[in-house]
């Protein structure tokens, strides 16, 4: 049966081996935005043996590349976009310590394999509900590659941002368990 | 000959865009509620639940329903009886275009396909548009938009099929298509299917049907039937909303049919995330 969890960053192998798949977490604390193009620098930076703009032990990086503030919001709409993309520089990070990543859709076998090696979770958050979450990021300073726009780097400030657990550190996926609940042969 | 200002037009497709951004068509929004109403999975139903809420919010703040507020996609029809005034039909698409996405607070998503460096220093702040014209009878402009997302466009495909793979071939590609997709189109989804034509009428076409509003019906009683045939064997799919295992996956199967080569069966399938923003307008 799911849970529903309230967790605040950063987070640790105590903390995500206690989640399995389906249940919901509200996570509050500091997340850090990131979407392809800011992926692959972060990537180019570890290969280099230089440092990364944030703290990655711990860290859950949110895929996302939000649109402009109104004049008075810290962020504009911000909702997932599809995780795939970020496959092949996930498990690179995982491995230097990135516990959570949120965003949206399929990852594959190497993202799963790295989850359940180094105790990180992979979370879901409502595709096309950017208005929604939005309003759950009460701060957003970009730290690093600004020249990106909207894929440059971001510390966002969340408070009970709503998440569901798609992999869990046990190797299990909500997206197979739901649609095998509900597929009609 | 009716004259139509350039001005005009750059107006009024600026103000779509920025109220389409923020404001879920009622044939969208109708169509949401009766997913949410017949939807099976207690966890889709959730999730069914934050989607009307954000149309809710969106609505009533005037945000973006969401971040990938797409790339812009035109189809106009240009009346033969209209001139106009003061500058090209396409360079007022854009400007109307870019002049939408900033006013907006909207999102610049053109880049270079390889260096991937943003377009809105260089071409233009989300542009260039996407703009499919014709020349039809009449002294109006007839202008069909949408903002078309990221994630639902990477999923689309097409392929010219041998003639023999007949309706069947069209059911099991488009089947596959939704299958392999699973969560990563942001389902429930509206189809989009191109059949016939050459292979880039058959593309079109699937782009074109995506405008239509859920919820009509098609003019072509055989294509209406295959149009139900395919719904109900993507909904056995089990897919659910955002993919989180459900009943009600897609929304409708939207076709376009055209003649096409005896050596030929084009199909295309464009796929249409829950968000779908479109609009038309006539000037």
């Amino acid at each position: 049966m799911s849970k529903t969890y309230h967790l605040t960053t950063p987070l640790n192998d105590e903390i995500t081996s206690k989640l399995h798949s389906g249940d919901i977490v509200y996570i509050s604390g500091t997340i850090y935005t990131a979407r392809d193009a800011a992926h692959k620098k972060l990537v180019d930076l570890l290969d280099k043996g230089k440092e990364l703009p944030f703290d990655i032990k711990g860290a859950i990086i949110y895929f996302v590349g939000p649109t402009p503030p109104k004049p008075g919001d810290p962020i504009g709409s911000a909702g997932p976009t599809t995780s795939y993309r970020m496959d092949s520089y996930s498990p690179r990070l995982i491995a230097e310590g990135l516990k959570g990543m949120i965003g949206k859709g399929k990852r594959n076998e190497d993202v799963t394999d790295a989850c359940q090696k180094h105790k990180a979770i992979y979370f879901g958050a409502t595709g096309g509900a950017g208005a929604l979450l939005g309003k759950k990021i009460k701060s957003a300073e970009i730290i690093a590659y600004e020249e990106l726009g909207p894929e440059a780097v971001r510390k966002l400030e969340v408070v009970d941002f709503p998440v569901t657990v798609i992999n869990d550190t046990y190797g299990e996926d909500l997206y197979k368990i739901g649609r095998l609940q509900y597929e009609v042969k | 000959m009716r004259e139509i200002a350039y001005e005009e037009i750059v107006k009024n497709v600026r103000d779509i865009i920025i109220y389409s951004a923020s404001n879920l068509p009622q044939d969208a929004l109708k169509a949401m509620k009766e997913a949410y109403k017949n939807e099976k999975s207690p966890v889709s139903k959730e999730v069914l639940k934050q989607l009307l809420d954000n149309a809710d919010i969106a609505s009533s703040e005037a945000r973006p329903l969401c971040q990938d507020t797409g790339l812009a996609v035109f189809f106009i029809k240009l009346g033969a009886d209209v001139r106009v005034v003061g500058g090209l039909l396409t360079d007022a698409i854009n400007e109307g275009t870019e002049k939408g996405y900033i006013d907006g607070y909207l999102r610049a998503s053109t880049c270079h396909p390889f260096t991937r460096a943003n377009n809105k220093d260089t071409i233009g702040y989300n542009l260039p548009a996407i703009i499919h014209l014709d020349i039809v009878e009449g002294d109006k402009i007839e202008i069909e938009y949408a903002a078309k997302g990221g994630g639902s466009e990477n999923v689309s495909r097409a392929r010219v099929f041998p003639p023999a793979a007949g309706k069947q071939g069209v059911i099991d590609y488009v089947r596959e298509c939704i299958s392999d997709a699973g969560p990563n189109p942001c389902p429930p989804l509206t189809v989009g299917v191109g059949i016939g034509g050459t292979f880039e009428k058959a593309v079109i076409s699937s782009k074109h049907a995506l405008f239509r509003n859920i919820g009509s019906i098609n003019e072509d009683p055989e294509m209406a039937e295959l149009e139900g045939v395919i719904k109900k064997e993507l909904n056995k799919l089990g897919i659910g909303t955002m993919g989180m295992g459900g009943t009600e996956t897609v929304l409708a199967v939207h076709i376009e049919a055209n003649p096409c080569h005896i050596a030929s069966l084009p199909v295309s399938v464009n796929v249409q995330c829950h968000s779908s923003r479109h609009t038309h307008i006539t000037i």
